[in-house]
């Protein structure tokens, strides 16, 4: 039976790589995820996990090692957050090009300057184009269920491609909830055993290949098509390890969104992350008011989930989506991608951008965004310039 | 005709001449005089595209593979005896 | 006592790659595999050697190569080795092949990263003294005076002493190497893998486009840096410090020939000054008075 602990975000992360038997572990510590790695060398060097720890000097060396030990057919995983991510950004994209397995958890967190160590959604959001599949966690449940299904994701012949797992700075990584973990042997039967995949063609001296020299123009393209391919099958694929889990925890992922009482709604909240807690307070509260909101959280932004968005969405005249990110020169991220997703479907898609540099986004920040939908879907109102939420205009000069 | 597939990653596999035929990019050719060859082996040893074969029952007599020696002259500038000559390719 | 006719007959460095004529690096790479076979994983970071090997479908490579980016070669390393020690395969060497580039600028927080954990590999930097693969610009392993496309006057800066650098890590094994001595290469490859630990070799590359000298002059170049003892060949086995091969006479600075011997046989050195020679040359004497020191006084750590 399942066992329930007090764990936080990072602590529910580090247990799910140790229940998903990961072989090679490389990390480089920043705040706010350095629990994670600490916690797993601890679980390494009491015997609890029988891994091998690379304790590297930078986050660049950390995605190198990750890269060496899955080319070489390990089960891998590493952590970071913002800069770190940042850094070996490099190293992110050659995971992704190359078709490396791993998983890794990223802790999101502001880009500096100035130095902040809150939650915001730019440094992952950045790496949304180097075919890495990514899941952003709500609770330290989702932290935890994300991590074990994503190493059966990316070991799939069907996807061959990296996954993140993200959970919000310390509003998942420092705080403590209760957190249910499978069995062991339960995690056993789902996911293959750990070093047993043979794609992609592992570094093998009895079947001697080169990875990755030069490729001229007249090859390269039809690899980057099986990339994408692979993004494609991944919605399949994630679905079906969502729905598995469910058989051995009780909790079913069998969407890469999450629907709140969207059923009869003509307005929608969308947003990612640990926010969608607040938000579906916020959404109980209208309803109450006598509101026909509903919210939708994205469970997985890469694969892009455009064929739920639009089938959700085609009913409803305004959506909210809820940034806490912001392409610098176009706008908040996820409401271009949705507002994109959306192409030819009647709804207006409002950008609110919120929680910058780790700037709380509360109950009432939500209950503002869903009573200024509702506003623009009762007078037919077009889609406004973006609304940043919670701004104190009068500082600014 | 069937179409060869691509491999799922970029990955290649070993082959010889994966430049191509490079005996192609000469303009001087070694010639050993196997008269003059004392079969000291420094050739072979020198030779950075190994297209020095060493052939023979004790495998310690050297020829030249041409399809693939690119002419650089390691070997005449290396041998002991001077037998071997940088002939100009017509 | 290793002579020519012990070095087997395979070639799995195979021929008809896309290396220039005269190359050291891929003489190195068949010195590589007569110490090691084919039974070896090889990773190499952006360098003339991710090129040579030859464009996609096919490798001249008959052992397996992890290409990588090009400051991660040693941390790549390290995460195969750890891979391998997981599934007991650690009989396997895990040998970079990189670039002075990749080892002596870009790559070097990496590699001390590898080297002060003790990661379990056998680091080979094939120095051609620039960075050559993207045309011939000076690297902290130049030497000084040298012409390159970023130093047009000279560089003026002497080389980054990396063999030290990699000895102040306290790793069981920092050898010199070149490939005018592949007998003294392979030995010192195949001593590093009977060891457990970082090990590092430093093999001198002349390169003939980028040293300026003819493709048949390799060799040559490569032994006169050595009798002009401009290039020494040591190896440091658990902190004992000791010469090898015609360096060991060369302690005698009588013995050794005049720099400019060396020097002439090379374009790159061609505007160097009087005083630039007497200052390069006061240089190098100076190495071989600490190489002296560390033999004196080098205890091990064994």
């Amino acid at each position: 039976m399942a066992v329930g602990k007090v764990l936080t975000g990072n602590y529910a992360v580090a247990e799910a790589v140790r229940l998903s038997r990961a072989q090679v572990i490389s990390a480089y510590p920043i705040t706010p995820q350095t629990t994670i790695i600490e916690r797993l060398a601890r679980f390494v060097e009491t015997g609890q996990l029988k891994a091998k720890f690379v304790r590297v000097e930078s986050e660049h060396s950390a995605m190198a090692a990750c890269i060496g030990a899955s080319a070489a057919g390990a089960r891998v995983f590493t952590a970071t957050s913002s800069h770190g991510l940042l850094y070996m950004s490099e190293m992110v994209w050659w995971a992704g090009m190359g078709r490396y397995p791993m998983v890794m958890a990223v802790v999101t967190r502001a880009i500096a300057p100035p130095w902040s160590i809150w939650s915001e959604h730019n440094d992952a959001l950045a790496h949304r184009d180097c075919g890495w599949i990514i899941y952003f966690a709500e609770d330290n449940q989702e932290a935890l269920d994300y991590v074990i299904q994503a190493y059966r994701v990316t070991e799939d012949e069907r996807v061959l491609q990296p996954v993140m797992v993200t959970l919000d700075a310390f509003i998942l990584s420092h705080t403590y909830a209760p957190v249910f973990m499978p069995e062991q042997s339960d995690v056993d039967s789902y996911l293959p055993p750990p070093g047993s995949r043979k794609l992609p063609y592992r570094l093998d001296v009895d079947n001697p290949v080169t990875h990755g020299n030069l490729m001229y123009p007249d090859r390269l393209m039809e690899f980057r098509y099986q990339i994408q391919r692979a993004m494609n099958n991944a919605k399949q694929v994630i679905v079906e390890a969502g729905r598995k889990y469910g058989r051995i925890s009780g909790r079913y992922y069998e969407s890469l969104i999450e629907t709140y009482k969207c059923s009869d709604a003509n307005t929608a909240i969308i947003s990612i992350g640990s926010s969608a807690g607040d938000a579906k307070d916020a959404v109980d509260f209208l309803r109450n008011e006598g509101y026909k909101i509903g919210f939708i959280k994205l469970r997985v932004i890469r694969p892009f989930p455009v064929e739920e968005l639009r089938e959700i969405c085609s009913g409803m005249k305004v959506v909210g989506v809820v940034d806490r990110n912001v392409s610098y020169g176009l706008g908040g991220i996820i409401h271009g991608e949705v507002k994109t997703s959306l192409k030819g479907v009647k709804t207006t898609v409002q950008s609110f951008i919120a929680g910058l540099g780790g700037r709380d986004i509360r109950v009432e920040d939500f209950i503002q965004v869903g009573k200024t939908i509702c506003e623009m879907a009762d007078k037919g109102l077009e889609e406004q310039p973006p609304i940043w939420v919670n701004l104190k205009r009068e500082v600014i000069p | 005709m069937s179409v060869e597939k691509i491999p799922l990653t970029p990955y290649s596999k070993p082959s010889e001449g994966s430049a191509g035929p490079t005996g192609v990019w000469r303009i001087f050719k070694p010639v050993i005089d196997q008269s003059k060859c004392i079969h000291c082996l420094l050739c072979w040893l020198y030779c950075p595209e190994g297209t020095i074969r060493r052939v023979g029952d004790d495998r310690m007599k050297v020829e030249v593979d041409y399809q693939y020696c690119k002419g650089c002259g390691i070997c005449a500038n290396e041998c002991p005896v001077k037998a071997i000559e940088m002939v100009l390719e017509e | 006592m290793v002579t020519v006719r012990d070095l087997p007959l395979e070639e799995y460095w195979l021929p008809g790659n896309a290396s220039c004529p005269g190359c050291p690096a891929s003489l190195g790479l068949r010195m590589l595999t007569k110490a090691l076979g084919n039974r070896f994983i090889l990773v190499v970071p952006a360098c003339c050697s991710t090129i040579i090997q030859g464009p996609y479908p096919k490798t001249a490579a008959n052992f397996p190569i992890l290409n990588i980016a090009f400051a991660a070669s040693a941390a790549a390393a390290a995460g195969v080795a750890g891979a391998l020690e997981f599934q007991g395969k650690s009989d396997i060497p895990v040998v970079v092949w990189a670039g002075d580039g990749g080892t002596a600028d870009i790559g070097i927080q990496a590699l001390s990263g590898v080297a002060e954990r003790g990661d379990n590999i056998i680091y080979i930097c094939y120095d051609n003294e620039a960075y050559m693969n993207t045309g011939i610009q000076r690297s902290g392993a130049t030497p000084y005076g040298a012409w390159t496309t970023t130093t047009w006057t000279g560089k003026k800066e002497f080389k980054k002493d990396v063999p030290m650098i990699m000895a102040a890590h306290n790793i069981p094994y920092v050898a010199t190497a070149c490939v005018s001595y592949p007998i003294d290469f392979v030995q010192k490859i195949q001593k590093a893998s009977k060891m457990k630990g970082t090990k590092y070799i430093h093999l001198l590359a002349p390169c003939p486009p980028g040293w300026r000298f003819p493709s048949s002059k390799t060799i040559e170049v490569g032994r006169l840096a050595v009798q002009t003892g401009t290039w020494v060949l040591f190896e440091i086995e658990y902190g004992v410090f000791k010469l090898t091969g015609p360096s060991r006479a060369l302690i005698d600075k009588s013995k050794r020939k005049p720099i400019r011997e060396y020097l002439k046989l090379q374009d790159r050195f061609a505007r160097m000054s009087d005083e630039d020679v007497e200052k390069l040359q006061k240089f190098i004497d100076s190495q071989w008075e600490h190489y002296k020191l560390l033999m004196e006084t080098s205890k091990g750590m064994k």
